[in-house]
């Protein structure tokens, strides 16, 4: 299963990907479009990926994820046009107890964030589109 | 025929969202010497027209993973210019 979908993300689908007899506790994270940011009413977003090396560093970080900890990992993350409350990235960590399945979620999270050739851009009420720029955000969070 | 090294080298330099859009364009090849570095290829791009829209430092990849600023480049080489990152 490719990483990168431009279809509507199945979160049911990655939770039994990484269901198993010996797997008590499964681990999710959905990230959602939100209806503001920096101040701002966003109305729609658009991701664009480098497709080849976003899938590259997703099955990395996956198994950096599955040595560190023994889980397994599933992930997807959309691309292409999406609405507010539109699921944008999801997560689902299988281990047989409950803190590596959130330990392992978090890092998968954060590492994605920080590491995959994903970028948006965002309308807005006033009729305005911005690329988003989270080390920006950062200055004046 | 001598069978000396080429003095330089070509790689394809890609670039995305925000930076395409300044540049008017996704893919360039570009020839360097021989000796490049991604340091090197970023220099090449700032020194074109509207380069200087484009950070000193951006994050650059090569060959579909995170490449240093001092990572030697490679004929046929595949080198991104990454806009900050905004996924998940």
């Amino acid at each position: 299963m490719a990483y990168l979908t431009s279809a509507p993300i199945d979160v049911a689908a990655l939770v039994s990907a990484v269901q198993a007899p010996e797997r008590g506790g499964i681990a999710t994270f959905i990230g959602l479009v939100r209806n503001h940011h920096g101040g701002r009413d966003v109305l729609r977003l658009d991701y664009s990926a480098y497709g080849p090396m976003a899938e590259a560093e997703c099955g990395r970080i996956l198994a950096e994820a599955q040595t560190r900890w023994p889980v397994a990992v599933a992930l997807q993350h959309r691309v292409g046009g999406l609405e507010i409350g539109d699921a944008a990235v999801a997560i689902a960590v299988g281990s047989a107890h409950r803190d590596d399945a959130f330990a392992a979620c978090r890092y998968v999270i954060e590492e994605v964030k920080r590491r995959v050739p994903i970028w948006k851009r965002e309308s807005y009420a006033d009729g305005t589109v911005s690329w988003v720029d989270p080390t920006a955000a950062l200055q004046h969070a | 025929m001598s069978a000396a090294a080429p003095p330089s080298i070509t790689v394809r330099v890609l670039l995305f969202a925000s930076y395409a859009e300044r540049f008017g364009f996704e893919s360039l090849p570009v020839t360097l010497p021989a000796s490049a570095r991604v340091a090197d290829v970023v220099a090449h791009l700032r020194a074109l027209p509207g380069g200087d829209q484009l950070p000193p430092k951006p994050l650059c990849a090569r060959n579909l993973s995170h490449a240093g600023w001092s990572e030697p480049v490679s004929e046929g080489d595949e080198i991104a210019i990454l806009p900050p990152l905004a996924g998940g």
